[in-house]
């Protein structure tokens, strides 16, 4: 299979300081999940993981219905519910919406689908200023970077690099900087004519929106401004308000080790008579943008349930260890491994499925008990299928034939002698990141007639 | 849905220490002359924002947008709280604005000890539908914070970084 793009993993391991700072921020994020989810704090965790499991799937399994329910109620609330096929096809939508508003100014929070659809890009052409407010997420739009990890996009950052982005002094502490961002950001906020967030969760019964958050920027991008749009992903539904209450404790739990996170909205439509505050003019952006593709596929459909809480990538070996950049799309770690295949074809990164140790980290760890190691293996399955290597298919279907007749497996005893492997030739590759235990003195079979069983 | 199990009496303390973790500061107070004098003392000096809520008695500034973006201190009822989390609950039906509780640094908030619900399963119990009673239900659950810079613990980002929450009738 071809290997990985090198070059950025290299990069990465080479590299001491982002090495521990990938290694301690995810450490750090994994210790607080795991201290919110303990048996004497969260005595149902496994049920409420089950139960949002099966909430998940009922909505996908039923998802027509759900979305048009949902966009009946956005309407019945004084909202409008915009379809998009396309990435290109919601672009065009906000793009247009500004210029009929006259809007040159849009703040953004935190949005991991307007990453997928490249929505800044596309505003930017319009000339139109779009302007990132979650702190992470300034500071890489500023630095010209793409978030690094699904809920702390500026892990690989330090102070120093901060101070340098924002112009501060080079010893200014995370509170000098977090301040002189707020300070910019507050005047973004009260100037800007559109506010685009995205949506944690679709509630269909209520035609509202569920933005999750610590900071307060979803808050105000969502408040302050005369136009509010959410962009998200169809999969995102959930039936009722009340789920909220399995979804809300899984979330913040998963994401960063809050029982609840600081900040929850429930938005259903633009401001009503008698209220002092609020949008005008609402709107929720559904893309499809190849999810339709997936929710065909049965067996690889429940990759939709995520929540984006990035738990599965603090706990992936190989994420803590290649970062966040070593992925090709927006979506890293074990999440971004089964969805960029199956949203960007599973030829273009073939590697991909294959950079995993199949420890089963990711699938213990995730909320909505999505079976990534499982779906990593059907993709496996699928590449090696369609254009798997010629010579590597008749190695394996060779080795299953000796391992099935124990004599000519017995006239191997040779290998054993090497004691080690020539790095040569395909092995090199594969032998210059792992370590071979030492064989030992007697094979089983030796053993075995020794011990007089034969 | 799972209703914690915990006795009425006890759900202003285990309120109190849920916010205190977080943070936040809780005041009891006996009655609402004892919590407005409160108030008073805390506001004094400062610019101040507040709703119209009748149990905030009237005071400092009116809601507009200015005077949200200028005010120290931002002055808010609330609908409900959750006493395992600390968190507070707001409504817009209740005529409380998004900003105040948002753009100042620091909030006030006044509840009476009888709206403190156990907990986000109560509360979904009580208002299955909040969209149909208000265009916005916030819940706030401590000070505004973030951890985007080497993963060090900030308060104060965009909402406030100040919390303080005043219980009457305890």
């Amino acid at each position: 299979m071809k290997s990985a793009p090198p070059q950025k993993i290299q990069q990465t391991l080479a590299d001491p300081k982002l090495q521990k700072a990938i290694y301690s921020a995810t450490g750090r994020l994994a210790g607080n999940r795991r201290k919110t989810i303990a048996a004497d704090v969260l005595p149902d965790y496994q049920e409420l993981r089950q139960h949002a499991h099966d909430l998940k799937k009922h909505t996908l399994d039923h998802l027509d219905a759900y979305l048009e329910e949902f966009e009946r109620n956005v309407a019945a609330r004084g909202g409008k519910v915009i379809w998009a096929s396309t990435g290109a096809e919601a672009c065009a939508f906000i793009g247009n919406l500004a210029r009929e508003r006259g809007v040159k100014l849009v703040v953004k929070s935190k949005s991991m689908t307007s990453e997928e659809i490249h929505l800044n890009e596309h505003l930017e052409k319009d000339g139109i200023d779009a302007v990132e407010t979650d702190l992470g997420e300034y500071i890489i739009q500023l630095a010209g970077e793409k978030p690094y990890h699904i809920i702390a996009p500026a892990l690989h950052k330090t102070r120093e690099q901060v101070a340098e982005v924002l112009h501060a002094e080079a010893d200014s502490t995370p509170e000098d900087l977090t301040a002189i961002a707020r300070v910019a950001l507050r005047e973004k906020f009260l100037a800007a004519g559109i506010g685009i967030t995205g949506a944690n969760f679709l509630v269909a019964d209520s035609g509202a929106i569920v933005l999750v958050e610590n900071e307060g920027n979803a808050r105000l991008s969502s408040s302050a401004p005369a136009i509010h749009i959410a962009v998200a992903g169809i999969e995102k539904l959930i039936p009722r308000a009340q789920d909220l209450a399995v979804f809300l404790k899984l979330l913040g739990r998963s994401a960063t080790g809050q029982p609840l996170s600081v900040y929850t909205s429930f938005l259903a439509g633009p401001r009503r008579a008698g209220e002092p505050d609020g949008p005008e003019e609402f709107y929720v952006v559904l893309l499809d943008n190849g999810r339709t593709k997936i929710l065909a596929d049965p067996g690889k459909r429940q990759s939709l349930y995520c929540i984006r809480c990035g738990a599965c990538l603090n706990h992936c070996p190989v994420y803590r260890k290649i970062g966040g950049y070593s992925y090709p799309w927006v979506y890293s770690g074990p999440i971004g491994k089964i969805l960029t295949p199956q949203f960007m074809g599973r030829e273009q990164d073939p590697w991909l499925p294959f950079a995993s140790s199949l420890c089963g980290a990711c699938g213990e760890v995730c909320p909505v008990k999505i079976e990534i190691p499982k779906i990593l293996l059907e993709l496996r399955q699928e590449i090696v299928e369609k254009s798997g290597d010629r010579r590597e298919r008749m190695a394996f279907r060779m080795f299953a034939w000796i391992m099935r007749h124990p004599h000519i497996y017995a006239q191997f005893r040779w290998v054993r002698k090497l004691r080690k492997l020539p790095a040569a030739g395909p092995l090199k590759a594969w032998l210059s990141q792992r370590d071979l235990p030492d064989l030992p003195k007697k094979s089983f079979r030796e053993q075995w007639r020794e011990r007089g069983r034969a | 849905m799972r209703l914690v199990d915990f006795p009425r009496e006890d759900l202003a303390a285990k309120f109190s220490d849920a916010l205190t973790a977080l943070n936040g500061n809780v005041v009891l107070a006996p009655d609402l002359d004892a919590a407005q004098a409160h108030l008073r003392t805390m506001l004094a000096g400062k610019r101040v924002v507040a709703s119209r809520a009748p149990i905030l008695g009237g005071i400092g500034e009116e809601y507009s947008r200015e005077a949200c973006a200028a005010a120290d201190i931002g002055v808010t009822s609330a609908d409900f709280a959750l006493a395992d989390t600390g968190t507070l609950v707001f409504l817009t039906e209740s005529r409380e604005s998004r900003l105040i509780s948002l753009l100042p640094p620091r909030h006030i908030a006044v509840i009476e000890r009888d709206r403190i619900l156990t907990s986000l399963d109560e509360l979904l119990s009580r208002v299955p539908h909040p969209g149909v009673q208000s265009s916005a239900m916030v819940l706030i659950t401590g000070p505004s914070r973030t951890a985007d810079i080497e993963m060090r613990l900030v308060r104060g980002v965009h909402g406030p970084g100040e919390i303080t929450v005043i219980i009457v009738g305890s």
